[in-house]
């Protein structure tokens, strides 16, 4: 049951980059990265292949880079080549699934046997004994919350999250709109890679359909991290959402997982049933409420 | 001194919404210059502001801003040296960002912020303090306040304040108290005053209210159908009353209906 309980927790700190990645370019900018899939397979292939060859923590460095490329591409097809936003990122996913191939030496998974990673160098330091990989992922998480926190406070974040919030503003404030799309989708799929990254060293493998859904899982984490927390109401909150909210959905995993309430073929379907139902919800809430009126005034009438 | 050369734009050519917005109009703005700009629906006043400020590139024609050719400049490029504000005060501010935020995204535009991964200073926390309490509105009060709450007359008051934060070289209005009540209406056009006079700012000002249009500023143009038709400044500008503005604006009238009639018979 600890052991349970212990890898939810520390699943929830490194899904949860996902979640900022995602918020990042789907709260802040106003834009559904469809990268997300791919990139996490990136940043999992080019960390587990650079640890094989015995560099775990080159390993971070580089799919982070990747990472990076990876958003580039997808924000230099919708901002300079006049791609729409979501098809742009599907071509970028489905482009990366080759280069993720490449990436793991034309293989479809690549494990880590003997190899080291960041978690056995750490579990060596001899910190925090059998919770060593719980306050490893605690840490990292928390050191990019507080990066992404900081980073929006900064001249370029803000531009950024103007950018999301009015367009028309933004280009009037000499802010080149095309330039803060493409430095918030790179620097978010920065975090993605490296979830990616560390989930690939945890488990000691990268496998090439590890990505798929992740996208969705990363909208639902949000949504459930706001829901709890009341979240939207400042940047702060909504970035510890992330968190939160990937830390619960972890538990549920791992309840669903133990217990079989439902089979764990159906997570996937739930978790898409939970986004569109969350994302949904204002619409819904206004149409019962508009004929609801209706019903009620039109009878006074009669 | 701004000079627009013979500039024309047509929306939609070759289809059977084509419409000529802009017809070979060419102006000259002196330095200092405020310019008020009557005419009728679709004369060409909010095309001729979006083609000074780069929203889209003229068809044909030049536009130079103190001897410099910006025609080919984007819009945020030229909004270095060219504030503008809407008439729909949602258009100026970003609502979810606070009025500390959204004064700091104005400020980028002075040179010296260059490092983009700088936080807002005391010192310009300070500064967007003293030019709030100009307003008179109690905003420096509120200053981590969501833009989104404040009232439509408060919202463009603060991007009258944001347009001029940092003086711009021509400020241009597209009818930017149309929106407002009466009484927020008039404490904008009193701030507009004030602010470009401390400036000097030179200044165009698109309006249908003929009032405004001849007392306010030095100088009053009438468009019609994309071109300026009448262009009114020093002395005659004195003696200019609202009924010879309402007079010259039925003779242009009249003229279009006449054209409409020759095209029909022939």
């Amino acid at each position: 049951m600890l052991h349970i309980a212990q890898t939810a927790l520390s699943l929830g700190c490194i899904y949860s980059l996902v979640a900022l990645a995602l918020f990042l370019s789907y709260r802040v900018l106003d834009i559904a990265d469809l990268t997300t899939d791919g990139c996490f397979v990136l940043g999992m292939a080019v960390s587990v292949s650079t640890a094989a060859a015995g560099y775990p923590l080159m390993g971070l460095v580089l799919a982070v880079l990747a990472g990076a490329c990876a958003g580039f591409v997808t924000a230099f097809l919708q901002t300079r080549l006049g791609v729409p936003s979501i098809i742009a990122g599907i071509i970028t996913n489905t482009g990366l699934y080759t280069i993720n191939l490449m990436a793991m030496g034309w293989s479809s998974n690549v494990s880590l046997i003997k190899q080291e990673t960041i978690f056995t160098r750490f579990r060596a330091l001899g910190i925090g004994g059998s919770w060593y990989a719980i306050i490893l992922t605690a840490l990292i998480a928390l050191v990019c919350m507080v990066i992404m926190r900081q980073f929006l406070r900064t001249r370029l974040g803000l531009s950024i999250r103007a950018t999301g919030d009015n367009k028309d503003m933004v280009s009037a404030s000499s802010i080149n709109p095309k330039f803060m799309i493409t430095v918030g989708l790179t620097f978010a799929n920065c975090f993605t890679a490296l979830s990616g990254a560390i989930a690939g060293q945890l488990q000691k493998s990268a496998d090439i359909n590890a990505g798929t859904g992740i996208v969705v899982i990363g909208l639902a984490t949000l949504i459930i991290g706001e829901t709890v927390l009341n979240g939207r109401r400042s940047i702060g909150r909504n970035i510890l959402a992330c968190l939160v909210g990937n830390i619960i959905y972890r538990f549920i995993y791992a309840v669903v997982l133990q217990t079989r309430i439902i089979p764990i073929e159906g997570l996937k379907l739930m978790t898409a049933v939970i986004v569109a139902a969350a994302i949904a919800a204002p619409s819904i809430r206004e149409s019962i409420a508009v004929r609801g009126r209706a019903r009620r005034e039109l009878k006074q009438d009669a | 001194m701004l000079e627009i050369q013979n500039i024309s734009k047509v929306f939609n050519p070759g289809t059977v919404n084509e419409k000529v917005a802009l017809d070979g109009l060419s102006l000259t703005v002196n330095d200092g210059d405020f310019i008020t700009v009557v005419g009728s629906n679709g004369a060409g006043k909010s095309t001729l502001f979006n083609a000074i400020s780069g929203v889209f590139l003229a068809d044909s024609g030049r536009i130079l801003l103190d001897g410099k050719n910006i025609t080919f400049e984007p819009d945020y490029v030229r909004s270095k040296y060219i504030g503008r504000m809407f008439q729909d005060p949602l258009k100026g501010t970003a609502p979810h960002m606070t009025i500390m935020e959204n004064l700091a995204l104005a400020y980028l535009r002075a040179e010296k912020n260059t490092n983009p991964f700088s936080r807002i200073t005391k010192k310009e926390r300070e500064l967007f303090r003293e030019k709030l309490k100009m307003l008179d509105m109690g905003l420096e009060d509120r200053m981590n306040t969501p833009v989104g709450t404040l009232s439509g007359g408060q919202r463009q008051a603060l991007t009258l304040l944001m347009a001029t934060l940092v003086p711009p070289k021509i400020l241009l209005l597209d009818e930017h108290t149309a929106a407002l009540d009466p009484q927020a209406a008039e404490k904008i056009m009193d701030l507009t005053k004030q602010i470009t006079q401390e400036n000097n700012t030179t200044c165009l000002m698109v309006t249908h209210n003929l009032k405004q249009a001849v007392s306010i500023g030095n100088r009053t143009l009438m468009m019609a159908n994309g071109h300026i038709v009448v262009d009114i400044t020093g002395e005659d500008r004195k003696d200019l009353t609202i009924q010879d503005l309402m007079r010259m604006f039925k003779e242009q009238a009249g003229k279009e209906f006449d054209n409409d009639r020759i095209l029909l018979s022939e």
